[in-house]
């Protein structure tokens, strides 16, 4: 929430220069580490499957489907990032994934067909209401044994955990439901749930002209207070910086194709003659991604400039106080939990529509990653101390160590051990990183 | 003596509190009137912050009444206590160390947008305007407060209890983190807050701290009040033995607690 000391626009001459561009921009240096250690991944991967610039992890195809993988784990830990600035953990959020989406596999293909018939335009929709309602319901029964009864996040979703992964194996009787609804299915990603290369850019722009007005609205209401403003030319850095990462990031994703068999089927379809070469059909972004992605926005949005957010904070850094202040931390602690639960449930969607299946064992081990996500971006488990973009970036660095492993080949044994090393490797770096900032 | 025929401001009439079998309170009185100020005083463990705290609404009491200027309060939590116009400024000053000082100012009533989302920068603004008049020197807004010191966490704490037009101000132990210099200041603050008509109560357990600053002092001791009795009245030593020997000077009222001789 704070960044740099005010008077910091104010740089001495003789700081070095890139000391002073991080002062001038405010940001974060942890973000910065985190983007370092990133792009030390990739570049890592790149070269040991082929070249540094040349290999096979930094291509369209891989950076898309890595798109298309972390979604689902980025958008749990916005959520789980609120959890533990609260000084809770939610370990159920896998089982709720589980139980969600066996309920909704069978309403969208058992329940509701029967009373609207197969293929219905809102099949799609009642499913995701009905999830966001089960895991808002879940999560809030959670929050509140947690609140009401004292009973410690841990033991509360430890026991979640258990109970909604049997909960789901009886929805089912263990079997795997499938296809879901077609529609339903766009949400999992794919070629057909993208949206192609010019909805796209449609989106890449409004997404640059939002970070456009975004700064020059904060630099207005800095003028309006006379607080001290960024300097002008690190307020367009800033602006520049935003808008290529966008454009960047939407080439890619429009530079990966459709698999030829597909786009030749849609062609077929459609009446239009291949040519020899193939068909290129730009797939563009993936819904499942737009989703994370604004969820992202709005997580952003309700931790920083809602009360509810400032209240969770202020909670987690001392909750005897939030307490003394009048904050009805009982409450808040039911809603945040709730909305872990809304958010497991909309992982759930996007996992059951991206296997087209909805079955009693999605989502094992999530609640780890989740967690993992969280804390390696930078959340601390001593509660006070988390961004929503770092568990973003925190979802992107464990899938691009699971998507490049396994693009080398690694074992799924090995895997596991490096995500685990990297785990305790990161808390270790930033515990060691805090206790020196903290000395001065 | 007109204080003697007005409302008094807060009356908290036979209060109880029991902790398992440890009477942490017993039936204690307590009141204060506008303008006044009122040393609480005792040695740790004598259930003076529990009282106190009974009134900012951190505890539930076991039994009696609070009345705020003559009508009956009904005190369960904090918020209903801040509803009557009673402000707490808590010995380990009750800050969320990882915001900031206008996030902590106002904390529980913060100022929002036609939008319903935090108006950040009017609180910000707010508490520059606040922190000035209470600490010029004060000029780290952008900091979360654990990055401030002893007296700057203190400043804030104050504004936040008096920003919001408190009626009864409750300061706990307020000097205990404090040098000399800012020592004097919250005196003056005292005196400034005084002048307008707010009633405080001031906590300690070092009467040194209380004794320039009170018109009344009231003594507890094993959770009962030995005696109270308005300062010009008493020596420190006679106050001194109130809260050593609970034994009761001719100048001050005894209550249930002062020694039987």
């Amino acid at each position: 929430m704070t960044t740099a000391a005010p008077g910091a626009t104010h740089a001495a001459p003789e700081e070095p220069v890139f000391r002073r561009l991080l002062r001038a921009t405010e940001i974060d240096t942890r973000m910065l580490g985190m983007i370092f250690a990133l792009l030390l991944i990739w570049f890592g991967f790149n070269l040991m499957s082929g070249g540094l610039f040349s290999g096979l992890f930094l291509t369209p195809r891989n950076l898309w489907n890595l798109s298309v993988q972390t979604s689902s784990i980025a958008i749990m830990g916005t959520g789980m990032v609120l959890i533990i600035v609260m000084r809770h953990i939610d370990l159920s959020v896998g089982s709720i994934i589980g139980f969600v989406s066996t309920i909704i596999g069978v309403a969208q293909v058992r329940v509701f067909p029967m009373w609207l018939g197969l293929d219905n335009p809102t099949i799609w929709i009642l499913s995701v209401i009905l999830a966001l309602a089960i895991g808002a319901a879940i999560g809030a029964m959670h929050g509140s044994l947690v609140a009401y009864f004292g009973i410690p996040a841990f033991i509360v979703t430890l026991g979640g955990q258990l109970f909604w992964r049997g909960a789901a194996w009886l929805v089912t009787s263990g079997q795997t439901i499938a296809p879901l609804d077609p529609t339903f299915a766009l949400m999992g990603g794919g070629p057909h749930g993208s949206v192609g290369a010019t909805v796209s850019w449609v989106i890449a722009l409004l997404a640059c002209a939002g970070i456009v007005f975004s700064i020059w609205a904060g630099r207005q209401r800095r003028a309006r207070f006379r607080f001290p403003k960024r300097p002008m030319w690190a307020e367009i850095l800033l602006a520049v910086l935003g808008c290529l990462l966008v454009v960047g990031a939407t080439s890619v994703v429009n530079a990966y194709p459709w698999p030829p068999r597909v786009a030749a089927a849609w062609a077929e379809a459609h009446n239009i003659p291949v040519p020899e070469d193939g068909l290129f059909i730009s797939t563009g972004w993936a819904i499942p991604v737009l989703i994370a992605l604004v969820i992202g926005f709005l997580m952003t949005f309700v931790a920083r400039r809602t009360q509810f957010g400032r209240y969770v904070y202020a909670i987690g850094g001392n909750p005897e106080a939030a307490e003394l202040a009048g904050i009805n931390t009982k409450r808040i602690t039911v809603m945040v939990f709730a909305l872990m639960g809304m958010l497991a449930a909309v992982a759930a969607c996007i996992d059951s529509a991206r296997l087209d299946s909805a079955t009693n064992v999605l989502g094992q081990l999530d609640e780890l990653y989740t967690i993992a996500a969280a804390v390696i971006g930078g959340t601390s488990l001593a509660g006070g101390v988390g961004t929503i973009y770092g568990a973003l970036i925190g979802a992107l660095v464990i899938q691009s160590l699971q998507s490049g492993m396994v693009l080398l080949g690694f074992d799924s044994a090995f895997q596991q051990m490096v995500v685990g090393l990297v785990l305790v490797a990161a808390v270790g770096i930033d515990t060691f990183y805090r206790r020196r900032t903290a000395k001065g | 003596m007109d204080a003697q025929v007005r409302t008094p401001l807060i009356e908290m009439k036979d209060i109880s509190l029991a902790f398992g079998g440890v009477k942490a309170v017993d039936h204690a009185y307590i009141d204060l009137y506008p303008g006044e100020v009122v040393g609480l005083l005792g040695h740790n463990g004598a259930g003076k912050s529990c009282l106190i705290k009974i009134l900012s609404g951190a505890y539930k009491r076991d039994g009696g009444q609070i009345f705020v200027a003559g009508e009956e309060a009904h005190i369960a939590n904090p918020r209903d206590a801040k509803k009557y116009g009673i402000e707490t400024v808590y010995q380990a000053l009750a800050l969320a160390d990882n915001v900031d000082a206008a996030s902590n100012l106002y904390l529980g009533r913060e100022l929002l947008t036609r939008w319903g989302t935090l108006d950040d920068a009017s609180m910000e603004a707010e508490a520059r305007k606040v922190m000035g008049r209470l600490n010029p020197n004060f000029r780290r807004f952008k900091e979360p407060v654990s990055a401030l010191s002893g007296g700057q966490r203190q400043s804030v704490a104050i504004a936040r209890a008096i920003h919001f037009n408190a009626r009864i101000l409750i300061m706990d132990e307020p000097t205990a983190a404090l040098g000399p210099a800012e020592t004097a200041q919250v005196g003056e603050l005292v005196k400034q807050l005084k002048s307008e008509g707010i009633g405080i109560f001031l906590i300690s357990h070092d009467i040194h701290d209380v004794f320039d600053l009170a018109d009344r002092v009231t003594v507890m001791k094993n959770g009962q009040i030995v005696g109270s009795g308005r300062v010009e009245d008493m020596t420190k030593d006679e106050v001194l033995g109130m809260i050593i020997l609970g034994k009761c000077p001719p100048g001050a009222i005894p209550g249930p607690g002062a020694m039987q001789s």
